[in-house]
């Protein structure tokens, strides 16, 4: 037994020990590994009736990933325009959302996390309570303050700003506030724990010693702050790439997120390998970005988990 | 040394809502002194700090530095620079960083600011150490990396909040020499504050003595130490033994005073307090564990002490015999050991004697906690 695991049983006893290192197990082995590796299988075989299913046609191919990229075999088109565009227009505007959600964010995150006193726990608060509410109706609410005569048009049209009421729909700025607001919160809250831990005195040192209020923050907070940062940023990534209710309900109609097609693949044409095969591609393009741009941005795995 | 730069609290007032951390403090620093805040822990000196450096608006009152107002001047803007108590070095930042930070931002170059950062290491005997994070130095040698970045911004005045109170005795006190040295060699005027009245006495030019918002008294170690202006400041500066009384009589600089056990003793009137005490008043009579000597006992008169013997301690260097005082306060003696042969009293009575110049009366005040 690794000495790991030994002064693992010993601190939690036996029973407590093996109890916790199953559930563990069952979480990060049955519920995360087995299911992906299935979609993984999936995603390399053909899309056969039932009866063929481990019959002669049932062999390993890289059909699905084909499709994707060069689109139906004698298909009218070199590559699979549509589906391509939607990948990468899902990934830009994910990467997007993140940085827009930065931004807002990380002002909060420094005010909560700087300043004490009861305003700031009522502050908190304020901002987890809209996340009692299911995230379909949210998102069915901000259609309804983006729509044609939602709230922001009656306000624009009424103040003249616009003449007649601005598409927010169609123009996907309700689908990106929606995905904004859907995770501030995953955004705040990493960076406000660091934030929360800074010395205010070394703000105050780098202010004493001639800083301007920006350079503080270039200098001494964020460079503290880039766990929090980090770990915000690849979950607002992970989670707007993936999302789908947002894209459903707040999306224009003729852009489509990516998931959506997954969808697609797996319920209206019941093609579970092509859909997992999508599926595969997204998350090892997500994850290989999420790496790449740690290494541009020098964080560790470990700062991730703060 | 050059001039240096004075400053000077006017008027100053500072209130947190109704609560008044400072009452009308008004003191002259002269430029290039090294000046000490003393007063025990929430007596208002951080704030008093943090007003010089611009962190907090005086709610009355001005601060000047050099003779120029400082009102609406942000810290970033004033000739100061301050020493956190908990240093608050940038532990991201290598040393060489963290010391030149101040030329970083003014826009230097990285060659200038290593050679400057050099400079400076040699100057606080750390040389070569400019690589390491601050994380990777001891409390003493980040305390001196404190130092040398606040320095490197080339401040008029350096503004020192209790920075030796983290490090342990010795260490302490070796950096209260390395401080006063450094303070001579750079030649600009020291505000420091500390709640240890050995640091105070042992660096500072000046020493403003301060009690719950209030300074009570301003003058030099000695003179703050053998002719305090206040009851507070006579209590919390060195050892002091008590006596209360009235005043029963008024002799020129001299009072004669009618204690509550001690019967009536004479005592020097401090300077500060010259004039202002008179028959009937309310006073407190100092004397010092080392003015008191043995004197034989049943001696009666105007400067001796009878009481009896609660306990002794040998320290080495003095036999201490501990009385019983006045209001619950043992009465402290110490007598300096000669290698004389020393019985012990406890449980008799003993008359000690002193020299009226030693004894030292004020109107009655507060004292310190012990
Ligand atoms: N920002 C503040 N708000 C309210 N009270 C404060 C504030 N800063 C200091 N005080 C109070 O002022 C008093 C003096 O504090 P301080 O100057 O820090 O004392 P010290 O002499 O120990 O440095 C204390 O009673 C403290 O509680
Ligand atoms: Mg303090």
């Amino acid at each position: 037994m690794p000495s790991f695991l030994k002064e693992f049983f010993n601190r939690n006893g036996t029973l407590m020990g093996s109890l916790m290192l199953g559930l563990v197990l069952f979480w990060t082995v049955g519920l995360i590994i087995l299911p992906q590796l299935s979609m993984l299988d999936f995603s390399f075989r053909p899309n056969l009736p039932p009866p063929e299913i481990g019959g002669p046609k049932d062999i390993y191919t890289l059909e699905n990933y084909k499709y994707l990229i060069f689109g139906p075999e004698g298909g009218s088109q070199d590559y699979n325009a549509v589906d391509l565009r939607v990948f990468f227009r899902t990934l830009v505007a994910a990467v997007c959302v993140t940085i827009f959600n930065l931004i807002l964010c990380y002002p909060i995150a420094y005010y909560l996390g700087q300043n004490k006193g009861n305003h700031i726990r009522v502050f908190a608060l304020m901002l987890i309570i809209p996340y009692w509410i299911n995230e379909i109706l949210r998102a069915f609410a901000l259609r309804i303050i983006f729509g044609e005569s939602g709230v922001i048009n009656t306000l624009l049209v009424g103040s003249g700003i616009f003449d007649t009421p601005f598409d927010f729909i169609r123009n996907d700025i309700a689908l990106y506030a929606g995905l904004g607001y859907a995770y501030i919160l995953l955004m705040i809250f990493p960076i406000y724990n660091v934030i929360e831990s800074l010395d205010h005195n070394q703000i105050e040192a780098a202010r004493d010693l001639g800083a301007p209020w920006w350079r503080i923050h270039k200098r001494v907070v964020i460079p503290y702050a880039k766990p929090g940062i980090s770990s915000g940023c690849t979950m607002v990534f992970m989670l707007s790439a993936g999302a789908l209710a947002a894209p459903q309900i707040l999306g224009g109609p003729s852009s489509l997120w990516f998931t959506q097609l997954i969808y697609q693949q797996f319920n209206d044409n019941s093609d579970w390998p092509q859909g997992a095969a999508y599926a595969i591609v997204l998350l090892v393009t997500c994850i290989l970005l999420v790496l790449a741009l740690m290494r541009v941005f020098k964080v560790n795995m470990g700062d991730i988990g703060k | 040394m050059s001039a240096g730069v004075g400053v000077d609290l006017e008027n100053l007032w500072i209130r947190f809502g109704d609560f008044v951390a400072v009452r009308d403090a008004n003191v002259h620093i002269k430029g290039g002194d090294f000046f000490s805040f003393l007063g025990p822990s929430g007596c208002g000196k951080t704030t008093i700090l943090r007003a010089v450096s611009g962190f907090l608006e005086p709610s009355e009152g001005n601060v000047l530095i050099g003779g120029n107002n400082m009102q609406g001047i942000g810290p970033n803007k004033r000739p100061t620079a301050l020493i956190f108590q908990n240093l608050a070095l940038f532990p991201l930042m290598k040393v060489w960083e963290n010391i030149t930070f101040s030329m970083e931002i003014a826009g230097a170059s990285a060659r200038d600011r290593r050679k400057r950062a050099d400079e400076l290491l040699d100057m606080i005997a750390l040389p070569g150490q400019g690589d390491k994070l601050p994380s990777e130095l001891s409390g003493g040698q980040r305390q001196r990396v404190a130092i040398a970045r606040a320095l490197c911004a080339e401040p008029d005045v350096l503004l020192l909040d209790e920075p030796l109170s983290a490090l342990d005795l010795k260490l302490r006190q070796h950096m209260r020499t390395e401080l006063r040295e450094i303070q001579k060699r750079v030649g600009i005027t020291f505000i420091y504050i500390t709640h240890d009245q050995g640091e105070a006495l042992t660096m500072s030019d000046d020493i403003a003595v301060m009690r719950a918002g209030v300074i009570d008294q301003i003058a030099d170690g000695k003179t703050i130490y053998n002719d305090p202006a206040t009851a507070f400041a006579a209590s919390f500066v060195g050892e002091n033994n008590v006596f209360r009384g009235k005043v029963l009589e008024v002799r020129g600089d001299q009072a004669l005073i009618r204690t509550n056990r001690s019967g009536d003793l004479l005592s020097r009137i401090s300077t500060a307090n010259k004039g202002k005490m008179n028959v009937g008043d309310d006073a407190m009579m100092f004397i010092r564990p080392e003015a008191l000597s043995l004197a034989p006992t049943g001696t009666q008169g105007d400067h001796f002490v009878t009481a009896k013997v609660n306990h002794e301690e040998f320290e080495g260097n003095t036999f201490n015999i501990f009385m019983e005082g006045d209001g619950g306060k043992e009465l402290k003696v110490a007598i300096p050991n000669h290698g004389q042969s020393f019985e012990d009293h406890s449980g008799q009575d003993m008359t000690l004697e002193y020299e009226v110049n030693n004894a030292v009366a004020v109107p009655a005040g507060e004292l310190a906690a012990e």
